[in-house]
C-alpha cells in the first residue's frame, strides 16, 4: 500500500488527528449497557451489554435478523429516521450519551462515520463525493486544502491510484468494489473517530472483498471500527474482537480468536462451525 | 385391504390436444388489433399535422403575406383597415410574457412544495396536501380565467393602479396556479425516485435534512425536475381559456406586464369563434399561428427528452 501522509490543512476547526502508531491501551470507546431496541411492537434487541475498544476492529456476527445492524444503526442514530424505532438503555462515548435527546446527531455523525451494505456513492464526481462531508463541516477550506484532503482520503482507502486520472468523472462509473472504497474514503474525509460498517462486502466479488478487508485492517490503526458481517472468515480475518448475536441477544463476546476456536457457548460453536446460520 | 389392483402408472384421461391453428389465429387477431389501435393514434397525429401545415401554406400563398414578414414582423393587424400586418412576434411575445409570469409563479412554488411533500411532510400531512393540490389540476380552466379576471386583476389593481382590466400578470398568475400541481406532482415523483440509500449516505456524513434535500436529493433528481419544468412550460404556452378571458384581445409587442396583450392561443380562439368567413386571410392565419405554436411545443418536448436521456443517472 502506498505511503499515506495526512496533509496538515490549515483548518479552523479541530478534527481528530490520527496518529500512525496507536497506543497499545485498549480503553473502551463505546459502552453499551442494558440496551433494548424496538421496531414498533417488535423487540429487536434485549438487554445488551458490550464494550467496544478503541482503535480495534469489533465484528458483529450472527444469522440474519438477529439485530446486529439494528445495534450498529443506533450507534450513530441512523434509526432516528425510521418511524416506530425506539430504544432504552445506554450507548455512550467516553464523553457523552449517544441516546440522549440532547445529543446533536449532526455532531455525532461527524465523529461516527458509517459505510453501508450497498455502495451508495452520490451521483456526483468522485472528487465531489469525497469533498461532500468536508464542505459541510469545515469552514475556511481553500481549494488546495480540499484537494489534499481528497487525495489523502482516497489514498487511505487504497483507491487513489485507480481514480487519480478521473477525479472529475462520475462516481457511478466505478466498479462495485471501487464504489465501496469510495464510500469509505468519503466517510474518513471528515476525520471520524469511529467507523461503522454494515456488511460492507456483501455486495462485492472476492477480489474486492480482499481489498476492503486489507483496508479495514490498515484503518484500525487510526479508527475504532465496528463491522457487521455474515461472513465468518471475514470476521476471523480482520477483527480483534467478535460479538455473536442470536435472536436479539449477545450470546458470546470476546477476542476473535477465542470466539472462533474456543467458544464458551454451544450456540456460538454451532454457528461458527457452520451447523446453522 | 380391499384394494386388489396395484397402482402401476398415473391415470391416463382421454384427451386430445387443442388445435394449434386456432391458437395462432387468436394470437394474430390480438396482435393486429393492438397494432391497429396504435397506428390509429399515430394516424390522427399525422393528420392534424398535415392539416395544420397544409392550411398554413395556403396562408403564405396569399399576396399580402410573406413567410419572412410573418416570422420576423412585430405588428399583428389582420382585421381592421387596409394596411394589414401579419407579424407573429406580436402574438408570440404575448404568449412568452404570460408563460414567463406563470413560470415565475409555478416553478419555485412547485419545486418547494415537492421538496416539502417528498422530504419533510409527515405521511398524514401528505395524505391531505397531495389530493388537495390535485384538485387544483381538476378545476376547469374557464374557472381560472374567471378567477383571474374577477379576483387576481382587481387584487393587482389594489396594489398598483397601473394594471389594466385585461393584463399579462393576472392571466400569468392564473396559468401559474394551473401549472403548480403539474410541477409539484412530477417533481415529487422525481424526488421520491431517488434511492433511500443516497439519503442515508448523506445523513451518515452528518448532513441536516435541508442539506440532504438540496445537496443530494435535488441534484440526483435533476433530470426529472427539468423535464417536469419543460412539461409545465409547454402547458403554459398552450393554455387557452385563461388567456382568452383574462389577457385581452390586443396583439402588440409590449414589455409592460400591466398591459393587455393577446397570445397565439388567444388569437386562435378569436378566429375560431368569430364571424370571419372561412377563406378569409385572417382565418387562415390561425393555421399559421397554430403551426408556430406546434413547433414551439414540439421543440420543448424534444428538449425534455434530451434532458431525460442525457442527464439521467443510473442507479443499480
Amino acid at each position: 500500500m502506498q505511503q499515506t501522509k495526512k496533509p496538515s490543512p490549515k483548518r479552523s476547526m479541530a478534527v481528530a488527528t490520527p496518529t500512525k502508531n496507536p497506543a497499545p491501551s485498549v480503553s473502551s470507546m463505546i459502552s453499551i449497557s442494558d440496551f433494548c431496541a424496538w421496531y414498533s411492537d417488535f423487540q429487536a434487541l434485549h438487554n445488551l451489554n458490550l464494550e467496544i475498544p478503541e482503535k480495534r476492529v469489533t465484528a458483529f456476527i450472527g444469522p440474519s435478523g438477529c439485530g446486529k445492524s439494528t445495534l450498529l444503526k443506533w450507534v450513530n442514530r441512523m434509526n432516528d429516521e425510521i418511524p416506530g424505532a425506539r430504544a432504552e438503555g445506554s450507548i455512550s462515548l467516553p464523553d457523552r450519551e449517544i441516546l440522549a435527546s440532547s445529543t446533536d446527531v449532526v455532531a455525532l455523525r461527524r465523529r461516527i462515520g458509517i459505510v453501508f451494505q450497498k455502495p451508495n456513492p452520490f451521483p456526483k464526481t468522485i472528487y465531489d463525493n469525497i469533498a461532500f462531508g468536508p464542505r459541510l463541516h469545515f469552514s475556511g477550506l481553500t481549494k488546495s486544502d480540499l484537494d489534499d484532503l481528497v487525495k489523502w482520503s482516497l489514498q487511505k482507502a487504497a483507491l487513489w491510484n485507480e481514480v487519480k486520472d478521473r477525479l472529475h468523472k462520475s462516481a457511478l462509473g466505478l466498479s462495485g468494489g471501487q464504489q465501496q472504497r469510495l464510500c469509505i474514503a468519503r466517510a474518513i474525509a471528515i476525520g471520524p473517530e469511529i467507523l461503522l460498517m454494515d456488511e460492507p462486502c456483501s455486495a462485492l466479488d472476492p477480489a474486492s472483498t480482499a481489498k476492503i478487508e486489507d483496508l479495514i485492517f490498515e484503518l484500525r490503526q487510526q479508527y475504532t471500527i465496528v463491522i457487521v458481517t455474515h461472513n465468518m472468515q471475514q470476521a476471523s480475518r480482520c477483527s480483534d474482537r467478535t460479538a455473536f448475536f442470536y435472536e436479539g441477544k449477545i450470546i458470546e463476546e470476546g477476542a476473535t480468536e477465542d470466539v472462533f476456536t474456543r467458544p464458551k457457548e454451544k450456540q456460538t460453536e454451532d454457528y461458527v462451525s457452520g451447523k446453522f446460520g | 385391504m380391499n384394494s386388489t389392483e396395484p397402482i402401476t402408472s398415473p391415470p391416463k384421461p382421454e384427451h386430445t390436444f387443442r388445435s394449434l391453428s386456432g391458437v395462432y389465429a387468436r394470437e394474430w387477431v390480438v396482435k393486429t388489433l393492438l397494432a391497429v389501435c396504435s397506428v390509429l393514434s399515430i394516424f390522427v397525429t399525422l393528420a392534424i399535422i398535415y392539416v395544420l401545415f397544409f392550411e398554413a401554406s395556403r396562408f403564405f400563398e396569399a399576396d399580402e403575406v410573406t413567410f419572412y414578414d410573418f416570422i420576423t414582423g412585430t405588428k399583428w393587424n389582420p382585421l381592421i383597415g387596409a394596411d394589414k400586418h401579419f407579424g407573429v412576434w406580436a402574438l408570440v411575445s404575448g404568449t412568452l410574457w404570460v408563460s414567463l409570469v406563470a413560470m415565475i409563479v409555478a416553478l419555485p412554488l412547485g419545486l418547494i412544495t415537492a421538496i416539502y411533500l417528498s422530504e419533510y411532510a409527515h405521511p398524514n400531512v401528505r395524505a391531505v396536501l397531495k389530493p388537495t393540490l390535485e384538485i387544483l389540476a381538476g378545476i376547469p380552466t374557464v374557472v381560472y380565467g374567471f378567477f383571474a379576471l374577477t379576483i387576481i386583476t382587481p387584487g393587482l389593481q389594489l396594489l398598483h393602479g397601473g394594471f389594466q382590466t385585461f393584463n399579462v400578470t393576472g392571466a400569468g398568475i392564473a396559468v401559474g396556479i394551473l401549472c403548480l400541481p403539474i410541477v409539484s406532482s412530477l417533481v415529487e415523483d422525481a424526488l421520491r425516485a431517488v434511492p433511500r440509500s443516497l439519503r442515508e449516505g448523506a445523513y451518515g456524513l452528518g448532513a441536516t435534512k435541508f442539506e440532504v434535500s438540496t445537496k443530494v436529493v435535488v441534484p440526483a433528481a435533476l433530470s426529472g425536475i427539468i423535464s417536469a419544468f419543460l412539461l409545465a412550460i409547454s402547458r403554459a404556452i398552450g393554455e387557452t381559456m385563461i388567456v382568452a378571458l383574462a389577457a385581452g384581445t390586443r396583439p402588440h409587442l409590449t414589455i409592460d406586464p400591466r398591459e393587455d396583450t393577446q397570445t397565439m392561443t388567444g388569437w386562435m380562439v378569436q378566429m375560431a369563434l368569430g364571424d370571419v368567413s372561412n377563406f378569409d386571410l385572417s382565418y387562415l392565419s390561425m393555421y399559421a399561428v397554430a403551426a408556430v405554436l406546434f413547433v414551439i411545443t414540439l421543440l420543448l418536448t424534444f428538449a425534455g427528452n434530451l434532458v431525460r436521456t442525457r442527464f439521467r443517472e443510473e442507479y443499480q
